[in-house]
């Protein structure tokens, strides 16, 4: 079931493998209509895999040290190699649905570990559906910023309910951010900037940021010429829209 | 997208067919069966059939019944399935006193425990809510109502729908693995946007939910059962699994194991006896796992298998009052075709389980005779449409459990051929390229 449950598979009183583990994946199709493993729940997440000079065991790992942000529908990775640098102490992962491209994520991340040793350690990637398993990878709250750079517009009105940012899947990039994280947002097709703006604006969990957070904040610099699709949008001129919103609490 | 759900829509008719549902009256005063497109309801006061009255547009229902309950208060019953209409019903009158037309089909269906509103879920994971104008009298005319989109599991279908018992949560279950703690939103009702926790920790899909009160805990603790073979209980608030039960190991040892994959899921579970007891409906069982719940110290264990002497006596669903210490059980499927029945339906009824002991109810409990239990003949000619089945029925009744159990459960897994064919022709690629 697992690509990483190498330990939690493993009794720890017994030191056997634990039944209802191979049982799941007796099945022929665990996740029936996934062709990915998924974690069961955030505790399952092997971190050792993800991060290993961080986290050699993840069975002794520091348990309060979890990843901070998200970057999802990643893409080629450039968003994740920019924050790498400017918060290096800060876990982060990308997911993407893309077999072929999160294997290339991986790759460039492994290869930017050895070119610069010590560097790079704080980002991985991880072939997933966000719209289906944000819940699997991160616990309520523990997120402080989630991006969603340039996702796929879905244009057809019937379509919208395929779209990475919806007020439904707000709900669940709520529960995943702490109070005071931070949502970012940027697209080249104005139809989906307004989308966006208008799904946050109407959430009660979300607020704008002013212009001077905006100004202050690194993140927000990155966002339009830090990935892949950003640079391409840059190089033909094209305008770009962006939402950057904060998780309040709820009204009491 | 990976997929979507749309391949609900192209069902083989053929094969689907639907389980039986049974629920009963809070503090039982009346049973209903539900059978593809039939609501059957005994009246245990009277003592007398109950004939349903329904003067929608499209009155009863035209297709699969997929979900029936009765509110906490016991004074509404809501039914829903294949046909996409939710009818919210007077258990005073039996009349259809809200009838709500949805978009899609419905899977799962809760009464608030304060009977304002109505929460539903369709086959695209999506749950509507039902706003029932401060409740009902019985006596009030049929109302058209139109449900609001509340929130929503991303393509996947919802299993279950409860309230947890102070009405302060709605949790969903779906075929995802996933149980969701939803902050059930009091004014207005549009939206629900906080999300209290994920119960995450089912290897399969979640079958059934229920609650089980503590004088602690206003809101209850849940039990889930799941594909997975194990039954398991969690703390809402923080979505923490405090034990797992694994009913696996009981079923092998008793059933010979001579087929692989879901042989074992948990298809419906019921709390008996406050919630110091459960029973668990089990896949292919003739008869249903008891388990122990002792929430001072968090623990599910099984107490003993009640089995059924007749073979083909699989339940398919179980419900209990509050008031009686009567199990009800129901087993039958929607329709036979091979056979040219159009249903079966065998209802059944476990007593003996004791409250202030539940470790004394192992030795107790015992299947009731049909002509004993509450109803009696009256009750199974209408329930199950008829007192005497030819065995040959019941066996295929007993295939066609399974057969319906996993079509419910379990997703469609197409040849990879299928597949790929099916992607090639689906729109949203073909858009694409
Ligand atoms: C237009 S690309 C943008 C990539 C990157 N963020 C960038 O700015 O260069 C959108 C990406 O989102 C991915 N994607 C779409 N739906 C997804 C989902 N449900 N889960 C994860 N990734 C998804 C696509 O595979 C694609 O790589």
């Amino acid at each position: 079931m697992l690509e990483n449950d190498a330990n939690p598979t493993i009794s720890k009183s017994t030191g056997l493998p634990r039944k209802r583990f191979y049982r799941a994946r007796a099945h022929s199709n665990p996740l029936s209509d996934s062709h990915f493993p998924v974690p069961i729940s955030p505790s399952e997440v092997d971190y050792s895999l993800h991060y290993p000079q961080l986290f050699p065991s993840n069975d002794q790992r520091d348990r309060s040290k979890k990843i901070e942000f998200a970057d999802i529908g990643c893409g080629f990775g450039g968003l994740l190699i920019s924050l790498s640098t400017l918060f290096p102490e800060t876990l982060m992962i990308g997911m993407e649905l893309r077999d072929k491209v999160t294997e290339y994520v991986k790759e460039r991340i492994l290869a930017l570990r050895v070119a610069h040793p010590g560097q790079y350690q704080n980002i991985s990637v991880d072939r997933t559906n966000s719209m289906k398993y944000i819940p699997n990878y991160f616990e309520k709250a523990q997120l402080s910023k989630m991006f969603f750079l340039f996702p796929d517009p879905h244009f057809k009105e019937k379509n919208h309910r395929r779209r990475v940012i919806s007020p439904h899947l707000l709900d669940e990039y709520a529960y995943a951010l702490r109070v005071g994280g931070i949502i970012y947002t940027i697209t080249d097709v104005e139809e989906l900037g307004e989308w966006m703006k208008t799904c946050l604006e109407n959430h009660p969990l979300f607020e704008a940021l002013t212009s001077e957070e905006l100004e202050a904040d690194p993140a927000v610099k990155l966002l339009s010429s830090a990935t892949e699709e950003g640079q391409k949008v840059a190089r033909n001129e094209g305008q770009t829209f962006q939402a950057v919103y904060r998780r309040i609490s709820a009204a009491p | 997208m990976e997929e979507t759900p749309a391949e609900e829509g192209d069902t083989n008719k053929d094969v689907e067919v639907a389980p039986a549902l049974i629920a009963v009256h809070p503090t039982e005063k009346s049973v209903a069966v539900a059978v593809g497109s039939d609501l059957r309801v005994f009246d245990l006061v009277g003592n007398c059939p109950v004939s349903l009255v329904d003067e929608s547009e499209a009155p009863y229902h035209k297709d699969s019944i997929r979900t029936i309950c009765y509110g906490s208060k016991g004074k509404l019953f809501v039914s829903a399935g294949d046909d996409k209409t939710v009818k919210i019903w007077s258990t005073e009158s039996w009349r259809c006193i809200f009838n709500v037309v949805s978009e899609k089909r419905v899977s799962a269906a809760a009464i608030s425990p304060n009977g304002l509103h109505i929460c539903f879920a369709d086959k695209f994971g999506v749950i509507w809510v039902v706003d029932l104008d401060g409740g009902v009298d019985g006596t009030q005319p049929l109302a058209n109502k139109k449900a609001v989109s509340l929130l929503s599991h991303y393509c996947s279908i919802i299993t279950s729908l409860e309230f947890s018992l102070d009405g302060q949560f709605l949790v969903s279950a779906d075929r995802d693995f996933k149980i969701r703690v939803t902050t059930f939103p009091t004014k207005p009702v549009n939206e629900a946007h906080e999300i209290q926790s994920f119960c995450l920790g089912h290897t399969d899909f979640v079958s059934c939910i229920a609650f089980i009160s503590n004088l602690e805990c206003s809101h209850g603790f849940l039990i889930s059962g799941s594909g997975d073979s194990t039954v398991r209980l969690w703390d809402i608030l923080s979505g923490s699994l405090l034990d797992t039960c694994d009913i696996g190991d009981k079923v092998e040892l008793l059933e010979s194991k001579e087929r692989e994959g879901c042989h074992s899921a948990v298809t419906s579970l019921c709390t008996i006896a406050d919630g110091a007891l459960v029973a668990v409906a089990v896949q292919s069982l003739h008869g249903i796992i008891l388990l122990n719940c002792d929430l001072s110290n968090h623990t599910l264990s099984v107490v003993k298998v009640v089995s059924i002497s007749e073979e083909t006596f699989i339940p398919t669903s179980l419900s209990t009052s509050c008031s009686t210490g009567y199990l009800w059980m129901v087993t039958g499927v929607s329709s036979l075709h091979n056979l040219g029945h159009s249903s079966l339906a065998r209802v059944k009824v476990i007593s003996g389980f004791n409250k202030d002991d539940p470790n004394s109810t192992a030795n107790k409990v015992s299947i009731v005779e049909d002509d004993a239990i509450p109803g009696g003949m009256k009750l199974l000619e209408k329930l199950q449409g008829g007192l005497t089945f030819d065995e040959k029925m019941f066996l295929a009744a007993a295939e066609a459990v399974k057969t319906a159990m996993s079509n419910l459960l379990t997703k469609k897994q197409y040849s990879t051929e299928k597949r790929d064919f099916r992607k090639r022709t689906r729109n949203d690629r073909k858009l694409k390229q």
